[in-house]
């Protein structure tokens, strides 16, 4: 069926990814939209603003992320070697800072002198409010309410970087409110507010841009791989929310038949429970929510579903529209782990790697042991190691029963 | 056939035309503040001298929407008002009402989920004449724009204050009973619009399309509705009612009532500045 689609093509003129995709916004943002795919498109094969991107991930960001070799851990899972993509090592600790760099960069082409963001674990709210203080913009992040209480230390970050953090209290006070409510500002602040969009999910050319932003960790995971393994591995293993984390690693390999890959999404209490954040798991019906139609967990009538999952940063009922196409056409198999898996995962690599993983990079984990086990010694599997675990400190204090 | 004769709100647009009157078109929220109130609401309106209805389809996600229309929506919800009920509440209204035409606003995804043949023919059924969907510009609409009009159902598409001239042409080119121009940047409910501003869009349009030019956003009073009715085809006055219901929402029965005077109003400004 892939055949259908040159996966390496996409998206279409109009931001389709075969039948996901797509610009479904209110008028208002047309013209935005227009203008951000018009500077995008004069800046991408752009030699000096590649060059401006690159200098920023190596001397800010801290790149290239090493490609970490977990041998005490594959050895008492007894099975394929896991190699950990330290995406955890970036400047502000996450994946999200190579995105946000990008974005950045445009807005400042675009001379917006203000920044929006939404954010879940507030790891893509502290990337945009620290290349806000960096280039001297004025920086907004919503962030739902249940979200600002499980990640006050990211909150207080925020505050500390001078951004002003804004706590969503519609709807199911989680990431997808977030979302609503920055568009609202967006469609409000137009005329001087670049939206620095968190994951590959949103109105074309948001999935497009924050995967070519991100796809620097896959670009990289393969050529360490070539160097340190001696070969392109046989596994990649991401977790999901929106999934720019897991686009990033898998892009550069999408032509390379013979690496499986693995999206790891939220099973929450259970993806049979149906309290989960895992649509593309779970089979959810097709839907639209911002600006864009993919997999969306959404009730008979239409109305998008409440979710559920331990990470804030995972916790969301869409996923971005070419990791929908990615399933259909079966290149990515879609899995989920749950909490209690999850939470498992965090505590082993802690104390067998002495790295604390975040929840959300922790699903990865999870998935990774149990292929892993599956697989032989000879055999690789890259992880995406999206974050690092200090925010979670809270979450997984509570569950031991400690409270600072 | 002559589409002309058989959709209601070609037929209103072009009566007020030859009577050199505005069109006063209230939405309010479908289930808001419980589903059983929704027809006496709109019938409510149509008292108070409303030209045609839009209906607003609850929706979990409203990202147009202001924090008025976001509450109605919840209160709505609450209620486990879904698109299934809302075409049930049209179908009703045309019991008692069969001339005035109804609008469904809202959002693409309860529609996509029901299903665009299921929805078409239902709402065809129910007696709705148009539907506009927020997040569904007409390079999106596609298929389904030509299936509503298969079924007589038309689309009404937005236009703001952003939309340049091109995509201006394109979506006039794609519009059907009315284009409904949002007077601001900005969500439902946002306080200010300036007249003179809407005006001098609307002449700019007025060169490229024939259809009525409605406008909504920032519509509260007979003042703003006299002012906005001066240079537009029809006004359209959303948060200032559902706001209006929600003070109300412990005694729905007053409703109908405060409906009537808000719009009513309205009206009154309205006919004044056409016979002036
Ligand atoms: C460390 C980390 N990993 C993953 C995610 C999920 O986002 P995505 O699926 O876009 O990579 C987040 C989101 O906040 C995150 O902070």
């Amino acid at each position: 069926m892939s055949r259908f689609h040159d996966l390496t093509q996409l998206p279409d003129a109009r931001g389709h990814f075969g039948p996901y995709g797509g610009r479904f916004v209110s008028e208002t943002l047309s013209f935005a939209l227009e203008e951000l795919e018009n500077i995008y498109a004069s800046l991408k094969n752009d030699p000096e603003f590649q060059a401006e991107f690159d200098n920023d991930l190596k001397h800010y960001v801290g790149r290239p992320s090493p490609l970490y070799h977990a041998e005490r851990w594959s050895r008492e899972i007894g099975g394929a070697q896991i190699w950990l993509k330290r995406e955890d090592l970036n400047h502000t600790g996450a994946h999200k800072v190579n995105n946000t760099i990008g974005q950045a960069l445009l807005a400042k082409k675009a001379g917006k002198p203000r920044v929006i963001a939404e954010t879940g674990a507030g790891q893509h709210g502290v990337a945009t409010a620290t290349v806000a203080a960096r280039l001297g913009l004025k920086c907004e992040i919503y962030m739902g309410a249940e979200d600002v209480e499980r990640q006050k230390l990211n909150v207080y970050r925020m505050h500390l970087l001078g951004a002003k953090v804004v706590p969503v209290e519609s709807g199911s006070r989680t990431l997808k409110d977030a979302m609503n409510e920055a568009l609202r500002d967006w469609v409000t602040n137009v005329d001087d507010t670049f939206y620095i969009i968190g994951t590959v999910a949103g109105p074309h050319p948001y999935p497009m841009l924050v995967r070519d932003f991100s796809a620097v960790v896959g670009r990289e995971a393969r050529r360490q791989s070539l160097e340190q393994i001696g070969r392109l591995p046989d596994a990649l293993v991401a977790c999901v929310g929106g999934g720019s984390n897991a686009m990033g690693l898998f892009y550069p390999f999408v032509e390379d038949d013979d690496v499986a890959m693995y999206g790891v999404e939220a099973g929450g209490e259970g993806v049979a429970t149906g309290r989960h954040a895992a649509p593309l798991t779970a089979n959810a019906p097709r839907g639209v929510l911002h600006g864009n139609r993919t997999y969306l967990m959404s009730d008979e009538g239409g109305q998008v579903a409440d979710t559920q999952s331990i990470s804030a940063g995972l916790d969301y009922p869409g996923v971005g529209p070419e990791h929908a196409l990615w399933k259909d056409v079966g290149r990515v198999r879609y899995v989920a782990a749950d909490d209690n898996e999850v939470l498992a995962a965090f505590r082993e690599l802690t104390l067998v790697e002495g790295i604390m993983p975040a929840l959300e990079s922790s699903h990865a984990l999870a998935h990774a042991k149990k292929l892993a086990g599956e697989m032989s010694p000879e055999q690789h599997i890259v992880v995406n190691l999206s974050g690092r675990g200090d925010k979670d400190i809270h979450t997984v204090a509570k569950l031991d029963g400690i409270e600072f | 056939m002559n589409r002309i004769e058989h959709n209601r709100i070609d037929q209103r647009f072009a009566a007020l035309k030859a009577q050199g009157r505005t069109a006063l078109i209230p939405y309010i929220t479908a289930g808001d503040p419980a589903p059983a109130h929704t027809v006496d609401f709109m019938h409510a309106c149509v008292e108070a001298g409303a030209d045609v209805i839009e209906l607003g389809v609850p929706f979990s996600d409203p990202m147009a929407d202001g924090p008025v229309i976001q509450k109605a929506c919840e209160r709505a919800l609450v209620h486990g008002t879904r698109l299934q009920h809302v075409l049930e509440m049209v179908a009703e209204f045309r019991q008692r009402d069969s001339e005035t035409p109804v609008v469904l606003m809202g959002y693409l995804n309860p529609i996509e989920r029901m299903g665009y043949e299921v929805f078409t023919r239902q709402a065809q059924a129910s007696g709705v004449d148009g539907v506009l969907v927020v997040d569904m510009p007409p390079e999106e609409a596609g298929d389904n724009a030509a299936l509503f009009a298969e079924h007589g159902l038309q689309s009404i598409f937005l236009l703001a204050p952003t939309t340049s001239e091109a995509r201006a042409r394109a979506i006039c080119e794609h519009g059907e009973g009315y284009l409904y121009y949002v007077s601001l940047k900005g969500v439902t409910g946002a306080a200010t619009l300036d007249a003179d501003a809407v005006g001098e869009q609307l002449n700019k349009l007025r060169r490229i399309t024939e259809l009525p030019l409605c406008v909504g956003f920032g519509i509260r009073d007979g003042a703003t509705a006299a002012a906005i009715g001066r240079v537009a085809d029809g006004v359209i006055v959303g948060s200032a009612l559902v706001g209006r219901i929600a003070e109300h929402a412990d005694d729905p029965a007053s409703v109908p009532a405060a409906l009537k005077s808000i719009l009513g109003e309205m009206r009154e400004a309205l006919d004044r500045e056409a016979v002036g």
